[in-house]
């Protein structure tokens, strides 16, 4: 059997286990109820989480379309982005499948050169879907400091300043103005 | 394991022993039937009676009701006169709702992705159905009790006992709200365990109160079915603490003061504690009062004049630049 | 010697330490999720106390000697004033129905942004200081004293709520976290912790009457600039007017209409919807006096809430207008439904408002004697007075954002439904748990919009913005409508960055576009310059 039919058949098995890595790297409290709350608004997090796996998974056993990937990708990254992570946490999840994978199969299994085989292609997939990962978070991180940029902007009114319309406030009380 | 359970449920072990050892060793069924009981009753009065007082005396000084509902406005839009009520009679309503249903806690709704673009509803109900069923059968325990502090025994406390012990099984029968009562504050210590954010709030006050009140229905089942008491005696017990000519009867038997020795301390314990939230919910300002501030106005008893920024001082400040931009003006 | 195995590596990055429990975890003041210290020229222009500069990210925050003697007696003063906040502090029971209800522990994922652990940071404090149990029982009884960490946990966490009163829904006793945070901003206050989002705004509102310091002249200006777009993408010319005495209605809306897109085609709409009106008989006039809707003072205390709301009525009296009529605002609104009337009534000067084209008598406001634009402009449709197009808006596929304002601290949720229905053929609602009373907030509330909480307010709009994803992916919804300046400011970057593709917009945006102006010259494209339907090249 190929690997991917043999890891199909577990399929559901992996990404509940890797949703529960993701989930993990919240405080304990925290994972506890992104792994409970199954309304997806009520628990975005989890939702965009349970979905962008499930559809990494069927790409990695799949075709590996790249856009596909991309947009199962990017509304993970995408909050992880802004929240408290560094990019090696917001992304590590996606290394922690080859574990996960290597977790469900055999023992014998790993005495088959063809499974090791197509276990380091796999491996080699799963890397690029990290890379990809490191992509989406910078061009979040990007998107972001442009968002900061442009209130920066809104605030001062550049428009209003130039036409002179604001007045800072006085040093002091109004009546020295 | 974790501290804050452990330590509620060893002072209340503690108790237990306390109560046990005292009148089985050390004969001190005075002191556990008569003297606790009493002090612990002039506490509880006092002490809701202070608390209540206390939250009357601050004042309501901006009518904040939460609007969970269409407001009141226009004629042909509906309003919704229970989670917007803008009258008495729409607060009353829902405070009525809120105190004997928990219509709030109600409301947790969640929505799951169905097959396709379809979204389903479910209500998240445990923990509403969990608090209802801990709190009826208290109140339903504590009416059944009156039996023991009445004589005669008016003919509804009867009723209520028929119905409660609806499900005979063996005899003496079992009552329902006493089985519900234990499953329900079962139910509750173990979403405080289990649910990791309910975990985390949790302090060692949240627990004792679970464990007390397991307590009082354990002992009062365990006397009921199991170490049987002598009931008559119990009885003489409590009519004589409520006529005020205190007896300690023979024979009783040690289960039955710890009984009420943890209703003592339930009762001593509550009006320093989360449970006043009894008189709290009739006194919150979100809730409690009804949501016409633009109709009528709402009196705050401290208001007090606070220094603005009066026209006059504007108008001085830019009257030229009014001028010359062609605004009207008070002094040319 | 063998490094670290890389199992450990790996679990180092992946995992979380285990728990503390939450008294133990000391408080780190992330970048990217608090605001600047405010600017003590703003703060001492107002009189507020304990001006200086002071930095959030030092140690030293430059306290005054005697902080813990303000906090504690300014802490009493409140409990002894309000009730709300002493039941508040008393009867929770920690039962968690709040928990998940905050937008920013939902956002972020910070325990400590469950409402319930919000309030507990001011609990403890309230338990070590104020009763018996906690001064005999210390830590056991939840009590703990009041220490500079303590101090900055609050400021942190209380600069991570927006008062958006959701968490007040779901609480069986109507426990307000939003009422907490307004106590604990009114201390922070005290001690000269203000945030400069803040501070700013209130002291450029009292001095010009608006947020920004635009001064009357440039108010005027700005709005004549308005009127010149309008007649361009027109062909009719409006006449506002300004200060005007007898008018019959003072209009009052937050100056975010007027200065900031998208809020600016929102005034345009104002307009238009006035001009429309004046040939049956509505005389409104827009003051440069209280040219701001919206009151910053409100996320400071009570008492600044007062000191600006006063410029309503007292410019509605000078000017000797019978009723004020209120813009698309969301927390001016919760100020004017709950509060204004209590603290700078009574009006006895105005009179019960009556709509002068409908003859509708408002009798839900008859003592505050100020109506909501909404409420106004859905009477009118409902008698037919206004002639609409509903198709030039036909390329919007709407959908629609309580605020939480005017959604919690009032209920209006039917008649801007009704508006938008009325003016645009393609409306759907978000999911049911994500709007009306249960709405989620923008993430960027009660003065939290600042440049520098970015990554703050993203999280924190992160569970509006996935109700706003899920209907632009089911129905290609395309406009976010709402009646909130504060939304119309926050939620473009907020789309931008989680839902592309959506634009925002307010509701007389869409009335205007929809509106068939008496000699209009052909409208080919909306207020915003953009191709109306059918009139794409
Ligand atoms: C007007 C009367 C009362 C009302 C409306 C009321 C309402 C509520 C509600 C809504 C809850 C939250 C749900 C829950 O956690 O179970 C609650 C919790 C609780 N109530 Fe009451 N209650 C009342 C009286 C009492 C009394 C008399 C007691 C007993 C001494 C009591 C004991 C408790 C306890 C121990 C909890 C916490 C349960 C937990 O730890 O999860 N309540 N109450
Ligand atoms: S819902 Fe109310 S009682 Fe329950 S934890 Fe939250 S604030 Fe406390
Ligand atoms: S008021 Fe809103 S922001 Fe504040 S704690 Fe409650 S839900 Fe969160």
């Amino acid at each position: 059997m190929r690997i991917e039919e043999l890891l199909a058949q577990k399929k559901t098995a992996i990404i509940d286990k890797w949703f529960d890595v993701v989930a993990d790297t919240y405080p304990a409290d925290t994972a506890g109820f992104i792994k409970r709350q199954k309304d997806p608004f009520s628990n975005p997090v989890g939702g965009t989480t349970q979905k962008g796996l499930t559809g990494l998974m069927d790409e990695l056993l799949g075709e590996m379309n790249h856009d596909k990937i991309d947009s199962f990708l990017d509304p993970i990254i995408r909050i992880r982005a802004v929240q408290d992570f560094t990019p090696s946490k917001a992304t590590s999840f996606i290394f922690s499948l080859k574990k996960l994978v290597r977790n469900q199969l055999n023992k014998s299994d790993f005495n088959e050169y063809r499974i090791l085989a197509e276990l380091s292609e796999l491996d080699l997939k799963i890397d690029l879907i990290g890379l990809m990962a490191f992509d989406i978070y910078m061009k979040c991180r990007e998107k972001i400091y442009q968002i900061k940029a442009n209130e920066e902007k809104n605030r001062t009114f550049s428009a209003f300043e130039r036409a002179g319309l604001i007045k800072e406030l006085p040093d002091s009380g109004p009546e020295l103005a | 394991m974790n501290v804050k359970y452990m330590f509620s449920l060893v002072a209340v072990i503690f108790l237990f022993l306390l109560a046990y050892v005292g009148v089985e060793a050390a004969g001190l069924q005075v002191l556990f039937g008569i003297v606790i009981p009493y002090a612990a009753l002039l506490v509880f009065i006092i002490g809701v009676i202070n608390r209540v007082i206390g939250w009357a005396r601050s004042p309501v000084p901006f009518r904040i009701p939460s609007t969970c509902g269409q407001q009141r406005s226009l004629p042909w839009i509906k309003a919704s006169e229970l989670d917007n009520p803008f009258t008495t009679q729409g607060v009353v309503a829902r405070m009525f709702l809120e105190v004997l249903f928990f219509r709030s806690l109600f409301r947790n709704t969640t929505s799951k992705l169905g097959e396709g673009p379809k979204i389903y509803f479910s209500l998240e109900l445990w923990l509403w159905l969990g608090a209802l069923a801990f709190h009826w059968s208290f109140l339903t325990v504590i009416v059944r009790h009156l039996r023991l502090f009445t004589e005669p025994v008016p003919f509804w406390i009867g009723l209520l006992e028929k119905a409660d012990g609806f499900f005979q099984v063996g005899v003496p029968g079992i009552f329902l709200s006493g089985v519900v009562l234990l499953a329900a504050v079962f139910y509750l210590f173990l979403r405080r365990v289990i649910i990791p954010q309910v975990n985390y709030v949790s302090l060692s006050q949240d627990f004792f109160p679970l464990f007390l009140i397991f307590g009082i229905a354990f002992t009062g089942i365990l006397m009921r079915h199991f170490a049987k008491i002598d009931v008559i005696g119990a009885k003489q017990l409590t009519m004589g603490l409520v006529t005020f000519h205190p007896t300690i009867p023979q024979g009783i038997g040690g289960i039955f003061y710890v009984h009420i020795f943890f209703v003592s301390v339930l009762l001593a314990y509550f009006p320093f504690s989360k449970l006043m939230h009894m008189g709290g919910i009739f006194m919150s300002p979100t809730r409690n009062l009804p949501c016409n501030t633009r109709a009528v106005r709402h009196i705050n008893p401290w208001n007090y004049p606070v220094e603005t920024h009066t026209y006059e001082e504007y108008e001085e400040e830019f009257r030229e630049k009014m001028i010359e931009a062609g605004l009207p003006v008070e002094k040319e | 010697m063998s490094g670290p195995k890389p199992k450990e590596l790996i679990e180092k990055i992946d995992y979380n330490p285990p728990q503390k429990g939450w008294m133990d975890v000391p408080v780190k003041i992330r970048k990217g999720m608090y605001c600047y210290a405010s600017n003590p020229k703003s703060v001492e222009y107002v009189h507020l106390p304990h001006a200086r500069p002071w930095n959030p990210l030092e140690e030293d925050w430059k306290l005054p000697d005697n902080w813990k003697e303000i906090v504690h007696n300014a802490f009493r003063e409140r409990l002894d004033r309000f009730r709300s906040f002493k039941v508040f502090m008393d009867i929770c029971v920690r039962c968690g129905a709040c928990a998940d209800k905050c937008h920013f522990f939902i956002g972020t994922g910070d325990p400590k942004n469950m409402p319930v652990l919000r309030a507990e940071l001011l609990r403890s404090v309230y338990r070590n200081d104020f009763t018996t149990a906690g001064k005999i029982l210390g830590k056991v009884a939840g009590a703990r004293e009041l220490t500079l960490d303590v101090l900055k946990e609050w400021w942190y966490y209380f600069f991570q709520c927006t008062e958006c009163r959701r968490c007040s829904v779901f609480c069986p006793y109507g426990i307000d976290t939003a009422e907490i945070t307004i106590m604990a901003r009114e201390i922070f206050n005290l001690l000269g912790l203000n945030i400069d989002w803040i501070a700013t705004p209130i002291a450029n509102c009292y001095r010009t009457g608006n947020h920004l310091g635009i001064q009357p002249h440039a108010f005027k200006e700005m709005i004549e600039f308005f009127v010149d777009d309008i007649e361009e993408k027109t062909g009719v010319k409006v006449e506002p007017s300004f200060n005007k005495k007898g008018a019959d209605i003072l209009f009052v809306t937050p100056s975010g209409d007027v200065f900031a897109d998208p809020g600016t085609y929102t005034a345009m709409g104002y307009l238009m919807l006035f001009h429309y009106l004046k040939e049956q008989g509505l005389n409104v006039t827009w003051s440069t006096y209280a040219s701001e809707g919206g009151n910053f003072g409100f996320f400071t205390s009570h008492e600044m809430m007062k000191r600006l709301n006063a410029k309503m009525y007292a410019e509605a009296k000078r000017l000797g207008v019978k009723w004020i009529l209120g813009g698309e605002c969301g927390h001016m609104w919760r100020v004017i439904n709950q509060y204004m009337d209590t603290m700078n009534g009574p009006a006895d000067f105005l009179e019960e408002p009556v709509s002068p084209i409908t003859g509708t008598k408002f009798t839900n406001a008859k003592s505050t004697k100020m109506v909501h634009l909404s409420e106004f402009t859905a009477d009118l449709i409902y008698h037919n007075k206004l002639k609409i197009d509903k198709s030039r808006n036909d390329n919007l596929i709407v959908t629609y954002h309580d605020s939480c304002n005017p959604a919690r601290g009032m209920g209006l949720f039917d008649e801007p439904r009704y508006v938008i229905n009325s003016v645009c053929n393609h409306f759907h609602d978000m999911p049911r748990n994500t709007i009306r009373e249960q709405t989620f907030c923008c993430g960027s509330g009660s003065g939290l919009n600042a440049g520098e909480d970015t990554e703050l307010r993203l999280c924190g709009g992160l569970p509006r913005a996935n109700a706003v994803k899920h209907v632009h992916e089911k129905f290609g919804v395309n406009m976010l409508a709402t009646i909130c300046a504060i939304d119309r400011a926050a939620l473009p970057p907020l789309m931008d960055y989680w839902v592309p593709g959506v634009g925002v917009t307010g509701l007389t945006e869409m009335v205007a576009n929809a509106l068939i102006m008496p000699g209009e010259a052909e409208r080919t494209t909306n207020l915003r310059g953009e191709p109306l339907s059918g009139m794409e090249e």
